[in-house]
């Protein structure tokens, strides 16, 4: 074996084979050891997700219940419920934002040398899919939980609760979890792509 | 052999980077052949364009002109896939800041590119812990690299650069972060492996250790070609050397 020369197939003059994409159980496996290896940070990029959604999902979910308001005070307090769930959208996409762009660029090198390991651009996207997927997922399930359950758990208090509000929810569940996993993605793919696409040289020499 | 006799030439390599205003030019037309199982040293001042050498020939950064051939390729003429497989098959690469996966062992490290190679989990492994004992960290396989002294994580990253059985380790100030005594040690390993397995090494440097165990020492300035020396000829003049570093 020692003295024998390398003889290998793409040492055949005038040809390359093309590198073949990761199979999708390997990228799943890799995505769940990365999460798993950085739970603390996971976590706190999940705490973010799942604390916007749930700010969001409690106005969403105390905008089901009807108001005792009559006449125009209810009008008003319709209003300041639709203003408060956007300015609850508006918080919770930022704070979304801010986390995955932090966790994505943060790897920049990480994603350079994968790509000098024989990476492809597709590989690294669908590794930062499935984690941001993943992540978006629960977090965002997650953060709907606990902002229903705060609002129920008021007005289970105060006398306030009716069983028609859980139909109502099944909605709210997917509009919530649905609306964070869209940040989520949208706040980890470009940069993602964009990193994939550099030249390994210029992902490794980027630092934050 | 013919001309499978040189595992790498470059052609007339030209890089430029704009900062700027300005256009700085790092290569300036650099022509250079690398025959195969040669360990050959790039030497030259920081700023000299080693580095950007070192990506050009690595496939990790594209040339403004002129051309890189490996293995007779033009690698210009590669696609994104064919590119990504000779950078898994064919090219190691050692870092002087290591670039290992810091959330990942040392033998996850190793393994990872045996799984973009497409190879079997169990013979990924195997190949790991063959590679990892054959630098000398049998006994570290699931320390993380922050568990690992510099030394040891840039065998790591020697251990996984040989990973897929490449024919060109390319290596970029591999001694640059570490001490004497460690940075002599790596040096050895190099070269024991390119005597043993037969793998070009190319390695760009200053480290005037490097001299002592290169077949040729190609000297770069102001991005081109100042001499190449074979090894008869460095041996006579190591002592000057020293002299006026």
């Amino acid at each position: 074996m020692s003295d024998q020369p390398i003889e290998q197939p793409q040492n055949v003059p005038g040809k390359v084979q093309k590198q073949v994409s990761l199979r999708f159980a390997k990228a799943w496996e890799i995505t769940i050891k990365s999460i798993k290896i950085r739970l603390g940070r996971s976590l706190i990029t999940a705490a973010g997700i799942a604390l916007g959604i749930a700010f969001y999902s409690s106005v969403r979910a105390a905008g089901l219940f009807p108001s005792t308001a009559i006449g125009p005070e209810a009008i008003a307090a319709g209003h300041r419920q639709q203003w408060l769930a956007v300015m609850a959208l508006m918080v919770c996409f930022v704070g979304i934002m801010n986390s995955m762009l932090m966790s994505v660029t943060e790897r920049f090198k990480e994603i350079g040398t994968m790509k000098c390991l024989g990476a492809l651009n597709r590989d690294i996207v669908m590794l930062f899919f499935l984690e941001a997927m993943m992540m978006g997922l629960t977090a965002s399930f997650t953060g709907w939980l606990v902002g229903w359950l705060i609002v129920v758990v008021i007005h289970i208090f105060t006398g306030g609760f009716q069983p028609s509000f859980i139909a109502g929810s099944v909605m709210e569940m997917l509009l919530s979890t649905g609306i964070g996993v869209a940040i989520t993605l949208m706040a980890a793919i470009p940069p993602a792509v964009r990193a994939a696409q550099m030249p390994p040289a210029i992902a490794l020499r980027s630092s934050i | 052999m013919g001309s499978n006799e040189y595992v790498v030439r470059t052609k007339g390599l030209i890089k430029e980077f704009t900062m700027g205003e300005e256009t700085l030019r790092a290569l300036n037309g650099v022509d250079l052949d690398i025959r195969r199982g040669e360990y050959i040293s790039i030497m030259g001042p920081s700023g000299s364009g080693k580095s950007t050498l070192f990506n050009a020939i690595g496939g990790l950064d594209k040339p403004t002109s002129g051309s890189v051939f490996i293995n007779d390729v033009d690698m210009a003429q590669l696609d994104a896939a064919e590119l990504a497989y000779l950078r898994c098959h064919t090219i190691g690469y050692i870092f002087q800041s290591y670039n290992l996966i810091p959330v990942m062992t040392a033998l996850e490290n190793v393994v990872l590119p045996t799984i973009f190679a497409g190879m079997p989990t169990d013979d990924g492994i195997e190949r790991g812990i063959e590679m990892l004992n054959k630098v000398g960290l049998g006994h570290r396989l699931h320390h993380r690299p922050t568990e690992l002294s510099g030394g040891q994580q840039q065998r790591v990253a020697i251990a996984r650069s040989l990973a897929n059985r490449p024919s060109i380790v390319l290596a970029d100030e591999p001694t640059g972060n570490l001490d004497l005594k460690t940075g002599t040690e790596i040096i050895e390993l190099l070269r024991e492996l390119n005597r043993n397995e037969g793998v070009t090494i190319i390695s760009a440097t200053h480290d005037y250790k490097m001299v002592d165990v290169s077949d040729r020492v190609v000297w770069i300035r102001d991005g081109r070609i100042a001499k190449i020396e074979e090894r008869a000829d460095i041996d006579l003049k190591i002592g000057e050397m020293n002299v006026n570093e």
